[in-house]
């Protein structure tokens, strides 16, 4: 069995999506990051405007258009703080 | 005595009309308050781990950010005062006042100055009435704030924190903007649906909330970019998370003051109806009486009459 990320994407104003997945891709103002199970505890700015990328165990994607964002990763898993995140549609598959 | 029943009536009617109007605006208000509670916690998430990242940026950063420390001699100080935009929510808004001014008052005889920031079209007119100097206010959406709201004030209140690091004895300093060294802010704390109380809160300097039993050693951390930009960045939307939340909690207060008060409204209207409704109908009883018993004396009197004859 795969080792999987607790991932949670939350917004100001809700909590966006959180669930398991395989890797988290976001772009912080340092470069492209991707964060995979077991990744060393990080503290991150995202980029402006930047996208988060959550690819879920079935092989499926999920993106968001963040901004004021930021990630948090820790033993318990992966946070996305964001004031405002919306879905980015048509973004499965690969 | 027909009259008197009609001027009845009437009232009967304007009740009932009040009446309704009132019990529209506490259905309006219940269902209000779900709602603003519904948001109140849907922002939780994100405040709880706002919250945990400054603590881990926290106990890894050196903390010595101008948001954070406190001012050796506070000359200024900053209220952010929480009021509702529309009236009839009981004494909701004049209890957030009260509040505020005896916090100016304190303020005031520690012998530092108090500014005005007011969020609210009540309080906003309180002051205007008295003359008194409001340094920015914002109206409009006390009942439903979104994050955008409480940026704006945010935003205004830390440029004012910001600023206030260089004033030197009352001269701007120089960047030539006077600041400010304290930031209260008072609002209406959401106990339950019968309890709502005025508190009043230092947001700057900044204290971090909740901070976690220190369970071993936290994490070493990585920081991209380093820790201090980091901590620079992310204050400023903790201060803007913490007025978010109490405009939100304010915003389920209010709702549930205007409840109260439109409920008692609407049971005082049914009183009336009931007080109203048994005078008049004893009116018109009274009324029927007398025109039998006149209908009566004039037969007998008639009949009388007619026996003499």
């Amino acid at each position: 069995m795969a080792e999987q990320l607790n991932v949670q994407l939350v917004a100001v104003e809700e909590k966006v999506w959180s669930g398991k997945a395989e890797m988290v891709m976001a772009r912080t103002t340092e470069g492209e990051l991707g964060v995979l199970p077991g990744h060393a505890p990080l503290l991150g700015q995202l980029a402006e405007p930047g996208q988060v990328r959550i690819k879920l165990p079935g092989g499926e994607q999920l993106s968001y258009d963040v901004t004021g964002g930021f990630l948090s990763v820790s033993e318990q898993g992966v946070t996305v703080l964001a004031e405002n995140a919306t879905a980015v549609a048509a973004a499965s598959g690969n | 005595m027909a009259a008197q029943v009609r001027v009845l009536r009437q009232r009967i009617r304007s009740a009932k009309g009040m009446k309704k109007i009132t019990k529209a605006m506490e259905l309006v208000a219940t269902s209000r308050i779900a709602k603003a509670q519904a948001r109140v916690e849907a922002s939780l998430p994100y405040a709880q781990a706002v919250t945990g990242v400054l603590t881990a940026l926290a106990s890894n950063a050196s903390v010595d950010h101008p948001l954070l420390t406190p001012r050796e001699r506070v000359r200024r100080a900053g209220v952010l005062l929480v009021t509702s935009d529309r009236g009839l929510a009981g004494g909701y808004s004049s209890n957030a006042i009260r509040m505020a001014e005896s916090l100016i008052a304190r303020l005031q005889a520690d012998g530092k100055e108090p500014v005005l920031y007011v969020i609210g079209r009540k309080g906003v007119s309180f002051y205007r009435f008295r003359n008194r100097p409001i340094e920015a206010n914002w109206t409009g959406f006390s009942e439903q704030p979104s994050f955008a709201d409480a940026r704006e004030v945010g935003e205004t209140l830390i440029k004012a924190f910001v600023a206030g690091a260089d004033d030197v004895d009352g001269d701007p300093g120089p960047d030539g903007v006077r600041g400010v060294d304290e930031l209260h802010i008072v609002y209406t704390e959401f106990k339950s649906l019968m309890t709502q109380n005025p508190i009043t809160r230092i947001v700057g300097p900044l204290q971090i909330e909740d901070r976690p039993r220190s369970e071993g050693a936290l994490p070493a951390y990585e920081f991209e970019p380093d820790a201090e930009a980091l901590l620079d960045a992310l204050l400023p939307k903790y201060i803007n998370t913490r007025i978010y939340a109490a405009l939100l909690e304010s915003a389920a207060s209010e709702s549930a003051a205007r409840r109260r008060a439109m409920k008692s409204a609407t049971d005082n209207a049914e009183e009336m109806i009931d007080k109203y409704t048994r005078e008049m109908n004893s009116a018109r009883q009274a009324g029927i009486t007398q025109e039998i018993s006149e209908i009566v004396g004039g037969a007998n009197a008639l009949a009388a009459s007619g026996s003499e004859v």
